[in-house]
């Protein structure tokens, strides 16, 4: 004998979020295995081209982790892991950068989409922020440079006061925990809203139904 | 295939109609796209990129400086810092926020963001800080001890006059080196800078400024702010284009791409009134802050936002749809 189905608490908490998640973005459109006819240029690959460069950097980053901040200083591997985590992140600058201006050239927060270009921007500005810690926490002659001379910046507006460029204990855990959760939610957030909304058509092109219309007159013919 | 759903030319203003169907699910026509699969490719293709440029390229990994190298290799720029020090003429000593009360700090127009949001949560007493606790630290010589028992009986005018005048007395001498300014009444402090550099030559002084050291340390602010007071700093950094007039910190070491990204943010520093102000700090970060912000919110500033129409450059990236549907 098989237990009778339980029917779901119709207040249940979990159930609200499960219904509103799946309204939202439903299997097929959190992983359509189709696009609009008009994804048709290579520009569209940078976007996945930076996320693919920063599960690299993290990756790498996650490496240079295992051993603490120093390692590479003395081991060939570690100075290897080190090398990755450099050009990984310069790779995904490039990306970004030319993902963005693909990006504003297609004025993309058209139709409902300006969060999407939000949070776009707020990614990358939190992307400068998690590099910059990383270039602090190097602990050789650059890092010692480019501290002692970013803190003149933060403290004539008071930030340096409680984000210190030259304690190298606090920036590290910036670096590797605050500013990369922070980049991390940023990201997520920016793939679903592009799920959700869908890829901004070109100018004048509306919903695309004109386009069926159009089709459709030409196969009547 | 000939498709006409286009009815105006692109550079004209949308109808709210066209806005508002932008807004729509797509209901025209559709291709095969596998997102997973570009997602695979990507990652593959990418890391053997990052694989490859690791293997070409490498990284750099310029030492780091120490206390020790400053004081063996520069030991008349390091006596000099250290009388800075004492007398107060150091630009630490005369920082203000977040280190001392020594000035006001930068200020935005009327605002003193400097000293409002900051405060002074990073005391730092340079002639304490710097000189006199590492130097308490060390085992007792009976040449020291006088020193720094003469240095604390005497008043704050006394200790200032010694100071400035062994300050002076070192600017004048030939190279401006210690060892040949001329004598005077400079109290404990020649000693006392001496003793300074003796720590500093034999290694001490790197882990005596560990601030809130005990047994860990982590913060470099002690050991950063008096190495930066010195000349040593910036003139190794000069040999590495890193100075603020070669667009410092975006460079790296070497011949390494830096944080090119900066190039914004360092660019400010280059030109009038940012690279001459008192505040210029503060400045390019108004700047700056205004101009991230209107990054952020370009889908609701008139005029930018509709920049893309007119440029045009959509057209190359869509020119399939628009030469099938113009």
């Amino acid at each position: 004998m098989t237990a009778p189905p339980v029917k779901p608490e119709p207040r249940s908490w979990t159930a609200l979020v499960r219904g509103r998640a799946v309204a939202a973005l439903p299997p097929d459109k959190l992983l359509p295995d189709t696009q609009p006819v008009y994804v048709a240029s290579w520009i569209y690959v940078f976007g996945v081209l930076t996320i693919a460069a920063l599960l690299a950097v993290l990756a790498s980053g996650g490496i240079l982790a295992l051993e603490g901040p120093a390692w590479y200083h003395t081991s060939v591997v570690g100075h290897f892991a080190n090398s990755l985590h450099l050009w990984s992140v310069e790779l995904f600058f490039f990306f970004m950068v030319v993902h963005l201006w693909g990006k504003f050239f297609m004025a993309a927060w058209r139709g409902k989409r300006a969060l999407t270009w939000i949070t776009g921007a707020l990614a990358f500005v939190g992307s400068v922020g998690t590099a910059f810690t990383g270039y602090l926490v190097q602990t050789n002659f650059d890092s010692q440079w480019i501290s002692t001379q970013a803190k003149d910046g933060l403290n004539s507006v008071g930030f340096g006061a409680w984000f210190n460029v030259m304690n190298t204990g606090q920036m590290l855990l910036w670096h590797v925990l605050l500013l990369p959760l922070v980049l991390g939610v940023l990201v997520v957030l920016h793939v679903l809203l592009v799920r959700r909304h869908g890829v901004v058509p070109p100018f004048d092109a509306g919903d695309g139904s004109a386009a069926n219309e159009a089709i459709d007159a030409v196969a009547s013919r | 295939m000939t498709l006409t759903a286009s009815r105006r030319p692109a550079a004209s203003r949308p109808s709210k109609a066209s806005r508002r169907a932008e807004g729509q699910p797509w209901r025209g026509p559709t291709r095969p796209y596998d997102l997973v699969k570009e997602f695979v490719i990507a990652t593959v293709v990418v890391g053997m990129l990052v694989v490859a440029l690791a293997a070409l390229f490498g990284s750099p990994d310029e030492k780091a400086l120490t206390l020790q190298g400053w004081a063996k290799a520069a030991p008349a720029d390091f006596v000099t810092t250290t009388v800075t020090e004492l007398d107060g003429s150091s630009p630490t000593a005369g920082y203000g926020p977040p280190y001392n009360h020594a000035a006001g700090g930068q200020q935005l127009g009327p605002l003193p963001l400097a000293r409002w949001i900051g405060g002074y949560r990073i005391p730092v007493d340079t002639a304490a800080d710097f000189v006199l606790n590492p130097l308490s630290q060390l085992p007792a010589t009976p040449p020291l001890t006088a020193a720094l028992q003469q240095w604390r009986a005497a008043s704050s005018t006394q200790q200032q006059n010694w100071a400035t005048a062994y300050d002076t007395a070192i600017g004048k001498a030939p190279d401006s080196d210690p060892a040949k300014a001329a004598a005077g009444d400079y109290g404990p402090v020649p000693a006392l800078a001496n003793a300074e550099l003796s720590l500093a030559q034999a290694g001490g002084l790197d882990g005596a400024l560990g601030r809130n050291a005990g047994f860990y340390a982590s913060d470099y602010t002690l050991s950063l702010l008096f190495l930066q007071d010195g000349s040593y700093l910036a003139d190794t950094s000069a040999t590495q284009h890193l100075s603020g007039n070669q667009w410092g910190m975006m460079n790296e070491t070497g011949s390494f791409p830096g944080q090119a990204w900066l190039w914004l943010y360092t660019f400010w520093y280059q030109i009038s009134p940012f690279n001459h102000s008192g505040n210029g700090d503060a400045l390019v970060w108004a700047v700056m802050a205004v101009l991230v912000l209107a990054f952020t919110f370009v889908p609701f500033l008139p005029g930018i936002r509709s920049l893309p129409r007119r440029l045009g450059v959509h057209r190359l990236i869509w020119r399939d749809w628009y030469s099938r549907n113009t």
